[in-house]
Formats: C-alpha cells, sequence, structure tokens
C-alpha cells in the first residue's frame, strides 16, 4: 500500500517537474515573441535581414521542405518497419542489419547529415541548394524514428489476428491493410509525430542542404530558408535579430501544434476503416 | 508458410526498401572516409588518441577529451531522461484525467518539435547564468546534460506511451481480477510486456542525444578538456565539427571528419552492445 | 463520404506540389548569381544582393553560408560565382582574386556590472595565458576570471592571437565561443567573464541596453567611427573572392557591393564600409 501511493505521488511530482520546465522554456521564448506577431509578420518577406518584415517565404518554405522530407519518409519506413515486423525473422541476417543500421543512423549527428546531404544530393545527384534536397536529408534523418515505431507498433498486435487471417485465407497485404496497421495506429502515430518535430527542429542539416535564400520559392528546385535555419541566423548571426527570433520561435511551435494536429486527424481517420476497435 | 504471389512481389519490395535504409549508413560511412582521407594519409591513427592537445592549426589532433565529453554527456541525459520519460508516459496512460492527460500529452509532443538552436539558446540565456551562480562558468558538462534531457525526454515519453498503450487490456483486467495494486500491476506486468517498446524509445534517444549538435555547441562551454567535474567546460565531438568546420582548411577540415568517423563508430559500438544484452536476455 | 473527402485532399496535395515543381520556362534572360562562404557576411550580402535585384530585374542573388573556407573553395572550384571570406586571404590562396567590400573591428569586452574600465596589452596576455586569474589583481572584484575564446580557425581569433603576440595553445579558455552573438550572450550571463568580439555587433548591444562594455585598446576606444578612421588597432576584412578577373554580371556585383551605394547596407550591419 505504501509503495503505491509514494508511486502516485513521485509519479504526479514528475509530471509537475517536467511541464512545469517546459511551461518555463515555452514562456520565456513565446511571450517576448507575441508582442510582434502580426498577420503582416505571416505575410511579408523579410527585410533588413530579418530584423524587419515577416517570414512569409519562410514558412511557406518551411512547409515545403516539411511536405517533401514526410511524403518521401513515410511510404518507406512503412514498408521497411512492415517487412522487420511481418516478413523478417527477429533473428535473421536481414533484420538485424537493418535494425542496427537505424540505430547507427539514428545517431548520426545532424551536421554530418547536413555535410552528406550538401555532398550527396546537392553535388553528386545536382540539385543545388534547394527544398528537394533539404527535404531528402530530413528524410533520411526522420527514417530511423519512424521505422523503430512502426515496427513496435506492428510487432505488438497480437498474433491471434494473424492467426485468425490466415484461417480465413486473408492475402498477407489485405491482414496488414485492415488488421496489423490500424491495430498499431498509436504507435504509427506517436512516431509520426516524434518524426514531424524532428524534421521541423532540424537547423544543421538544413543550412547545408536547402540553403539561406528568404525568397519566396518558385519550385522545389530552388533554395528556401527554413524557419529554424531563420532563427538561428537571427538569434546567432545578425545582431539585432533577438526580437524577430522569438517572434519566429513563437510561429514556429504555432506551426508545428497545427501541423500535428492536421497530421494526428488525417492518420486517425484512415486507420479508423478498420475492423478492430481503436480506443 | 507459404505466400501467394502477390505477397512474395511484396515481401520483395519491402526488403529492397529495407535495404536503402542499410545502404545509406553505408553511404554516409563512405563520405566520411571520403573527406579525412587526406590527414589519415600522413597521420597515424594513434596520434588522434596521444597528442598533446587539440589544436589542429599546429598540427595536434588529441581527440579523447571530446570523445569522453560526449559519451558523459549522452549517459547522464539518457540516465535523467528514462525515468523522467517512462514517469511521464505511466502519468499519461494511468494516473491523469484524460483531459489532463491529453494536454500533457499534447505538451511532450510540442517539445519534441523545438528546434535545437532554441533549446540551446534558452540554456545559454537562462539556464547558464544559473548554474553560474552555482560555479562558474556556467556553461559546463552539466548545463549541456540538462539541455540534452530536455531535447530527447519527448521521445522516450512518447514511444513509452505508444508501447504501454499497445500493453493487451486482457492483462490489466486480469491484474484487477487479482487484486493488484496500480503500482503493483505498473512495475509487474505493464512495465515488462512494454519492454522491447521502451528500449527501442531509448535506443532513439540516445542517438539523439548523441548527435546533438547545436544545443552542445551553445551550453557545454566547447574547452577540449577531459571533463573532472560536472562545472568543467567541455566540448562534444558533435560541437567541435560545427564550430570549426566553417573555417577550417585541408588537415584541419579533414580532422574534423575523422572525428565524425569516431563518433559513428562510438554509435555503432553502442548499437552493438544493446543488441547482445538484449539478445541474452531474450531467453528469460 | 469518408474516402472521398480522402481522395480530394491528395488531389489538392498531388495539384500544390505539381504547381511548384514546374520549373521556370527557361528563360535565358534570368541570370542567377551565386554566392557561398562566410556565415558573417551572409546577411550582409543577401541584403546588397536584393538591393542588387531591384536594380537589375533579370539577376537573381542566391546567398548560401558555409563559412570562408567553404566560399574560398566553392570560389576556386566554381561551384559558386563568388566567394565570401571573412578574413584576408592565405599564402596558398594567392591565385583567387580577392575585394575587400568592408572592415569589421575587434574589440575586447567585459560585462557592464565589472568595474574594471581599462587593461592595457600585458594584462590582457596575462589574463589570457592564466597568469592572472582573479579580477582582483587588475583592480577588481574579488571573483576568478573566466577566459572566452573564440574556437581555433577563426579570423578574429588569428588576429587577436597576431596582435598579442600569442600562440593559441598559450591560451587558457575557460569557455570557446563560435559566432559573436554567442560571445555576448555568454559575457552577458557571466559577470566575471572577458572577451572579444566584433566591434560593430558590440556596440549596437551595448547601445541597447545589452550588459556588456567596450574595452579601449591601447587607449584607444573600441568603436565603429575608430576603425573607419583607422585609428583602432584591431580590424578585419570582409573580402568577396573570385577565381579569375571578374566579367559580366559577377563584375558589376563586385563594383555594386564595393561602391558608396550600399554603405548604409553595411552600416545596418554594423561592419565599416571601405568606400568613401
Amino acid at each position: 500500500m505504501f509503495k503505491n501511493a509514494l508511486a502516485t505521488m513521485l509519479i504526479w511530482l514528475t509530471a509537475m517537474m517536467v511541464s512545469g520546465v517546459f511551461v518555463w522554456l515555452l514562456s520565456d521564448i513565446l511571450i517576448p515573441g507575441l508582442t510582434h506577431l502580426s498577420w503582416a509578420f505571416l505575410a511579408e518577406a523579410p527585410t533588413n535581414a530579418g530584423r524587419s518584415g515577416g517570414i512569409g517565404p519562410i514558412i511557406i518554405s518551411t512547409l515545403l521542405i516539411l511536405l517533401v522530407a514526410m511524403l518521401t519518409a513515410t511510404p518507406l519506413s512503412l514498408a521497411t518497419a512492415v517487412l522487420l515486423s511481418e516478413f523478417t525473422q527477429h533473428d535473421s541476417v536481414v533484420g538485424r542489419l537493418v535494425r542496427g543500421s537505424l540505430d547507427v543512423l539514428a545517431g548520426v549527428p545532424s551536421i554530418v547529415f547536413g555535410l552528406f546531404g550538401n555532398a550527396f544530393f546537392c553535388i553528386y545527384l545536382g540539385l543545388g541548394f534547394s527544398i528537394l534536397s533539404g527535404g531528402l536529408t530530413l528524410a533520411c534523418m526522420v527514417l530511423p524514428i519512424l521505422i523503430r515505431t512502426a515496427e513496435q507498433g506492428l510487432q505488438s498486435a497480437p498474433n491471434d489476428y494473424r492467426l485468425a487471417a490466415a484461417a480465413l485465407g486473408m492475402s498477407r497485404s489485405a491482414t496488414l491493410v485492415h488488421l496489423l496497421l490500424p491495430s498499431a495506429a498509436p504507435a504509427l502515430i506517436a512516431g509520426l509525430m516524434l518524426g514531424i518535430g524532428r524534421a521541423v527542429a532540424e537547423t544543421a542539416a538544413l543550412a547545408f542542404t536547402s540553403g539561406y535564400v528568404d525568397r519566396m520559392p518558385d519550385s522545389l528546385f530552388d533554395s528556401g530558408r527554413a524557419l529554424s535555419v531563420h532563427i538561428y541566423d537571427l538569434s546567432m548571426n545578425v545582431a539585432g535579430g533577438d526580437t524577430n527570433a522569438y517572434s519566429s520561435a513563437l510561429v514556429l511551435i504555432l506551426l508545428l501544434l497545427i501541423i500535428n494536429s492536421v497530421a494526428m486527424s488525417l492518420a486517425k481517420q484512415w486507420l479508423h476503416g478498420s475492423v478492430v476497435a481503436y480506443e | 508458410m507459404s505466400l501467394s504471389r502477390a505477397d512474395r512481389q511484396l515481401a520483395v519490395l519491402l526488403r529492397g526498401c529495407a535495404l536503402l535504409a542499410a545502404a545509406l549508413v553505408l553511404l554516409i560511412l563512405l563520405f566520411l572516409l571520403k573527406e579525412s582521407w587526406p590527414v589519415l594519409q600522413h597521420i597515424a591513427l594513434i596520434r588522434f588518441v596521444t597528442d598533446a592537445s587539440w589544436h589542429p592549426v599546429e598540427g595536434l589532433y588529441k581527440l579523447t577529451p571530446m570523445l569522453s565529453a560526449t559519451c558523459y554527456s549522452t549517459l547522464g541525459a539518457v540516465l535523467l531522461a528514462t525515468p523522467l520519460g517512462i514517469a511521464s508516459a505511466l502519468f499519461s496512460r494511468y494516473y491523469a484525467p484524460s483531459l489532463l492527460a491529453g494536454c500533457y500529452r499534447r505538451l511532450i509532443e510540442l517539445l519534441a518539435g523545438i528546434p535545437s538552436v532554441v533549446c540551446g539558446f534558452w540554456g545559454l540565456t537562462t539556464l547558464a547564468p544559473l548554474i553560474g551562480h552555482l560555479h562558474p562558468p556556467g556553461v559546463s558538462l552539466l548545463t549541456g546534460i540538462l539541455v540534452l534531457t530536455l531535447m530527447i525526454l519527448p521521445t522516450v515519453a512518447l514511444t513509452a506511451d505508444s508501447a504501454l498503450a499497445a500493453v493487451p487490456a486482457a492483462y490489466l483486467r486480469g491484474a484487477a481480477a487479482l487484486g493488484l495494486s496500480r503500482w503493483g500491476l505498473i512495475i509487474g506486468i505493464t512495465l515488462p510486456a512494454a519492454r522491447s517498446g521502451i528500449t527501442a524509445g531509448v535506443m532513439l534517444a540516445a542517438g539523439r542525444a548523441i548527435g546533438e549538435t547545436m544545443a552542445m555547441l551553445m551550453v557545454a562551454g566547447n574547452v577540449v578538456q577531459q571533463p573532472h567535474s560536472l562545472f568543467d567546460s567541455v566540448r562534444t565531438l558533435t560541437a567541435n565539427i560545427a564550430l570549426e568546420m566553417a573555417y577550417a582548411t585541408g588537415d584541419h577540415r579533414a580532422a574534423l571528419f575523422v572525428s565524425g568517423l569516431a563518433l559513428m563508430f562510438t554509435v555503432l559500438l553502442l548499437v552493438g552492445t544493446a543488441e547482445l544484452i538484449s539478445r541474452k536476455r531474450r531467453y528469460v | 463520404m469518408k474516402k472521398l473527402g480522402i481522395v480530394v485532399a491528395l488531389i489538392v496535395l498531388i495539384g500544390a506540389v505539381w504547381g511548384f515543381w514546374r520549373t521556370k520556362p527557361n528563360d535565358a534572360k534570368i541570370e542567377k548569381l551565386v554566392l557561398t562562404g562566410s556565415s558573417t557576411i551572409a546577411p550582409l550580402a543577401a541584403e546588397i544582393g536584393k538591393r542588387f535585384e531591384s536594380l537589375h530585374s533579370n539577376v537573381r542573388v542566391d546567398v548560401q553560408t558555409g563559412g570562408s573556407s567553404r566560399g574560398v573553395s566553392d570560389a576556386r572550384a566554381g561551384l559558386a560565382d563568388i566567394g565570401m571570406a571573412s578574413r584576408a586571404l592565405k599564402d596558398d590562396e594567392k591565385d583567387l582574386l580577392g575585394f575587400t567590400v568592408a572592415l569589421d573591428g575587434i574589440s575586447v569586452i567585459l560585462n557592464k556590472a565589472n568595474p574594471v574600465q581599462s587593461l592595457n596589452k600585458q594584462q590582457i596576455i596575462d589574463i589570457y595565458t592564466g597568469k592572472i586569474i582573479n579580477w582582483k589583481e587588475v583592480g577588481g572584484n574579488d571573483a576568478p576570471i573566466t577566459v572566452v575564446n573564440k574556437a581555433e580557425g577563426r579570423s578574429t581569433l588569428e588576429l587577436f592571437l597576431h596582435y598579442f603576440g600569442l600562440k593559441n595553445t598559450d591560451v587558457k579558455p575557460h569557455v570557446v565561443i563560435g559566432d559573436n552573438q554567442q560571445g555576448i550572450k555568454t559575457v552577458v550571463g557571466n559577470p566575471d567573464a572577458i572577451g572579444y568580439v566584433s566591434v560593430g555587433t558590440a556596440e549596437y548591444g551595448a547601445g541597447q541596453g545589452v550588459a556588456i562594455k567596450l574595452l579601449p585598446l591601447e587607449g584607444i576606444a573600441a568603436s565603429v567611427e575608430n576603425v573607419r578612421n583607422r585609428s583602432f588597432p584591431l580590424s578585419r576584412p570582409l573580402n568577396l573572392v573570385t577565381r579569375t578577373e571578374p566579367v559580366g554580371i559577377v563584375k558589376d556585383f563586385i563594383e555594386f557591393a564595393s561602391s558608396t551605394q550600399i554603405n548604409d547596407l553595411i552600416e545596418a550591419q554594423y561592419f565599416v564600409p571601405v568606400a568613401r
């Protein structure tokens, strides 16, 4: 009984401490940023090295980079996760190789990704500094996150589903689409949230691949500055850029809130057409 | 179980995708090797351990203090973030009323998206002066560990949360039927059942901690020295690359890529060890 | 109904992606000028580029960062039209051409709360080499000095070392920083810190009420004005680098950047214009 009460207290304490620190961090960023936020800020282009004007083109570039990254990474990761969980033995060579490579990939520093992305996508593949290079590099970075969480989700689906489906003569792909993926929904969504968060938060990798140009991009082959790169430039590189850095950080967090909600509802809707009751 | 033709085609497609991921790691390794080749040609590898200090402009390339800084900061962050993250997940799954749990989860998801530069900025302007009052200079290993913990906690919390969600309801009902207390249920049944999911989350978080560049650059102090206390200023391998890459030429630049290689091998070691440990426990 | 919504969303998505994918109709008239290199010069170069674009409607100026050494190597390899280097060209770079467009002074800074008003050259050398370790030895509070140094390879560091006759192995720092703003924020957060950053940024910060003060060097106040009239001894050149003699649009741009037409832009970034 005592252990139970102690545990409850500790857990509540932890939650309060964690949320306390996070609220502290958020308020340190958001409150200075609130004063300069306006519709004009969201729509205009930056002037005076970003200290005046707005961040309109930068928001667009960020969204495009995110789109490219998630559209590339999500199908690839789902496919890999399905392979790891459904089509290979846990101890097989292929399984261990892929899982190991993913864990190593998760540990590669963001700046190395930036330099690699620059050498491979920008120079070797000839894409130059572009939104495409940035998105593809980001896709490489979020791949481990998406794959591992998806794999975990699929593995935790009860075996009863698979056996029952086999008994009914369902093909593996049908089993996947109608039973397994929906039951792995919480893990898939968690992975998506983490992946989007990581992609939006990335700075060093994007500075070397999607570039520094703060003009409104005409196409995916144009260079575009991401919001995180803009925040870095304003706070660390430009004298007097602090106020706009705060406002940009505030916009980034709001953007993240919106993107997360949209992604979550899209995912839920897609996975909801299923046989399994999702809580 | 024999597969239908469609399923076999699916398997081929999936295998291709999976091998792409493995190929990526190989490509990155090759890239690092190619860029560090110029310095590896005429500097013996042992010098990266035995040189007097890290002053590449003067031809000194000692990497080990930075390696230990990376290891200590990652270890510290993972040790702090794992219990905090699991506790957060337990909170939102089992202890909090559903509205509060939802808000809390949203908060954590938001925190996963805060750019490393913002976390570093906050650490530099708010946390470092506070720690500086305790013991100068303020930017130190401790500050680095705290900021890293903040950054990787969402990873642990969110993956643990989804792992907990996957525990079959039958287990919970069974435990209730047996009269287990909530904590007894958690420690005896839920956590062991969710173990592989939580471990995957911790591995991802550790990877993120090792690879974190911008934040460590801003709050850890960047002095190349072996840390003797938590308040010493340290430089991680990642911060080193970011700090000096902009102005490095020739051998200096190649030496920075060697530190990138050192990092990759550390990660490989970490992954390998984790693999070995998990294999031993599988048959328990 | 739900399925329809998804299909519609997908179509909109594909449409948006396609809409952005179409590359511009291949106008031979649109000329692109690419600059890469120092992130110190990048904001200035971007602003100059924007003004240049407003005067030449068929030109697009793209500025990318990556560091001074990147700028030099890209200029040499032809990956960029112009490289940006926030330092003088080294001996092994004499095959390239450098055009100085601005100067950036270097000033030693202290926290505003520090009672010490000035330090002579020898004192600074002793502080940085660890011979003087407490502020009370130079007339300040009884507190250990936190020495802030710049990262290896940076031009600011090289100039500082050269001026004070030191080698980097002699310096015993407590904190190492990268960019100027990081240096300023470190000194602001620590009342016992001493560091050195660009004069312009420090002067701007101090004017904005940031808690730093600039130390005079050999009796000459550290200010942008004194760098401009060349009385302040410590400054570095901001260079545009090309591989060959510039022609065409590159020539126009470099002439524009070296002219008095953009002096206000240089000053807005707190550097010192070279052109009078």
